[in-house]
C-alpha cells in the first residue's frame, strides 16, 4: 500500500481514539472506540498482519465494543452515566507534559530500531516440518506454544475471576439475562440470531480449518462463535446456561485440557509440548478445535458477566451522576 | 520513512494518548478504554518494528494476537468489577437511607 494511505489511515486512528477518549457522553466514546479498533484492522492489514486483523476487528472492536455498552448500559440502570467531572488545570498540564516527554521519548526508540522481520527468515525453513503454513499459527501452536496455552488458562481464569464477582446467595445461578426489553425488537434480533449462528457456526469451523494454511485460527472463530451466542442471547434465541451445569464446565475446560494433555504427552517425544514427527498437524487442529469451542463458550460468559441479582428501574436514577 | 515506523509512531502516540486520558478522566469506565488504547499502541509498535521489506514478522503478530486476548480478558474482569462497585454502592446508599432502602433515587 502506498505511504499516502498508510499516513491518512494513521490519522484517522488517532482522530477517533482522541474523540473516544474525550469525548463527553459515554457511549459516542464507545461508538467512537469501535470504529477505532476497525481502523486499527485496517492498519494490521497494511501491515500485512491479517491473522492480526482479524483478532483485531472481532476481539478488540467487537467483544470489547459489546463488554463496554453492556457495562455502561448496567450503570446507567444504576444512575451512574460515564460522563467525567473536569479535573483541575494543573493535574492536566502535569499530565500533558510527562505525556508529551513520554512520547518523545518513546518515538526516539522506535526510530532507532530499524523494523525489520528477521525471525520470519528463521522459521520459514522449520514449518514444513509441522505440516502447515500460516507461520502465525505456527509461532502461536508450535514454536511459542508454552504462551498459548497459559493464553488459553489467562482466559479460564478471567471467567472464574468474573464469575467470583457475583452476590452472594446468587450462585450458582444463570449469568444476567442479556435479552432486549423490547418485545418487537428483541423479536427482530431473535430471528436474525436463529440465522446468524448457524452461519456463525460453519464460518468459525471453517476458520480454525483454514487457520492452518491461511490467517485464521482458533482465537478469532472462537469470537465468531461467541459472537452468534451472544446475538442469540440478546434476542433471546438461546437461553444462558446455569454456571454450574457440567456440559458448560467440560466446554469451558475441554481448550486447555486437552492442550496440556497434548504437551504433557509431547514428553514422551522429547520435551514439553514437542509434537510427534508425522502427527503435528494433528495434534495442532486437535488443540485448536478444542479451544475453539473452549474459547467460544468463555468468551460469551466474560461479556455477559457475572450472576446478579436484578438491576434497579433503568428509568428511576438517570439524573443521579457518578461521582466522580 | 519507511511503513513500519509510520505505524510504530502512531502505536507511540497513541500509548501517550491513552496515558493522558488515564490521569485525566476520573471514570472508572473511562479509564479501563484508555488502557484498551494504550495497549493497542502498545501492539502497533510491536507490529509496525516487525514490518520486514517483504513480510511481517510472524513472533511479534503471535504475541499480539495473545496479547489482544488477555486485553479482553482484563477488561471484562476490569468491567465486571465496576459495574459490581456501583451496585454495592446503590445498595449501601438504599440502605442508609431513612425510608428503610427502597431502591430507586
Amino acid at each position: 500500500m502506498t505511504a499516502a494511505f498508510d499516513i491518512i489511515l494513521c490519522l484517522l486512528i488517532l482522530g477517533t481514539a482522541g474523540i473516544a477518549l474525550f469525548v463527553r457522553d459515554a457511549l459516542a466514546a464507545i461508538a467512537f472506540f469501535i470504529a477505532f479498533g476497525n481502523l486499527l484492522g485496517l492498519a494490521w492489514l497494511g501491515l500485512d498482519a491479517v491473522n492480526v486483523a482479524l483478532a483485531e476487528i472481532a476481539l478488540g472492536a467487537g467483544v470489547t465494543g459489546v463488554l463496554l455498552i453492556l457495562a455502561r448500559a448496567r450503570l446507567l440502570a444504576l444512575g451512574d452515566d460515564a460522563t467525567c467531572a473536569d479535573t483541575s488545570a494543573w493535574l492536566r498540564v502535569g499530565a500533558l507534559a510527562a505525556c508529551g516527554g513520554f512520547v518523545l521519548l518513546l518515538a526516539a526508540a522506535v526510530l532507532s530500531i530499524p523494523p525489520e522481520s528477521g525471525l520470519d527468515r528463521a522459521i520459514t525453513p522449520l514449518m514444513p516440518a509441522l505440516g502447515i503454513e500460516n507461520r502465525v499459527t505456527g509461532v502461536l501452536l508450535a514454536f511459542r506454544a508454552y504462551d498459548t496455552l497459559l493464553e488459553s488458562f489467562v482466559l479460564l481464569g478471567a471467567l472464574v475471576a468474573v464469575w467470583s464477582l457475583a452476590p452472594a446467595g446468587v450462585w450458582p445461578g444463570r449469568p444476567a439475562d442479556l435479552g432486549m426489553a423490547d418485545g418487537p425488537m428483541r423479536r427482530v434480533a431473535g430471528s436474525f440470531a436463529r440465522f446468524l449462528l448457524p452461519v456463525a457456526l460453519v464460518m468459525a469451523t471453517y476458520l480454525v480449518w483454514a487457520g492452518s494454511d491461511v490467517p485464521g485460527g482458533a482465537f478469532q472463530a472462537g469470537t465468531v462463535l461467541a459472537g452468534g451466542l451472544i446475538v442469540s442471547a440478546i434476542g433471546g434465541a438461546i437461553g444462558l446456561p446455569r454456571s454450574d451445569l457440567p456440559g458448560l464446565r467440560v466446554a469451558l475446560v475441554l481448550g486447555p485440557l486437552v492442550f496440556l494433555l497434548i504437551g504433557l504427552a509431547g514428553t514422551g517425544f522429547g520435551g514439553f509440548l514437542v509434537y510427534p514427527e508425522g502427527l503435528a498437524k494433528a495434534a495442532m487442529l486437535s488443540i485448536e478445535y478444542s479451544l475453539f469451542l473452549s474459547i467460544g463458550a468463555t468468551l460469551a460468559l466474560l461479556v455477559t458477566g457475572p450472576n446478579v441479582i436484578g438491576l434497579a428501574d433503568p428509568a428511576g436514577g438517570t439524573e443521579r451522576k457518578s461521582d466522580c | 520513512m519507511v511503513t513500519g515506523h509510520v505505524y510504530a509512531l502512531t502505536g507511540a502516540v497513541l500509548t501517550g494518548l491513552g496515558l493522558f486520558a488515564f490521569i485525566t478522566l476520573r471514570h472508572p469506565l473511562r479509564q479501563l478504554l484508555a488502557i484498551n488504547v494504550v495497549g493497542a499502541g502498545i501492539f502497533l509498535i510491536l507490529g509496525g518494528l516487525g514490518r520486514g521489506p517483504d513480510a511481517t514478522d510472524p513472533f511479534p503478530q503471535a504475541l499480539v494476537i495473545t496479547g489482544i486476548v488477555v486485553a479482553v480478558a482484563l477488561t471484562a474482569f476490569g468491567a465486571a468489577m465496576i459495574v459490581r462497585l456501583a451496585e454495592a454502592r446503590a445498595a449501601t446508599k438504599a440502605a442508609t437511607r431513612p425510608d428503610g432502602g427502597k431502591p430507586g433515587p
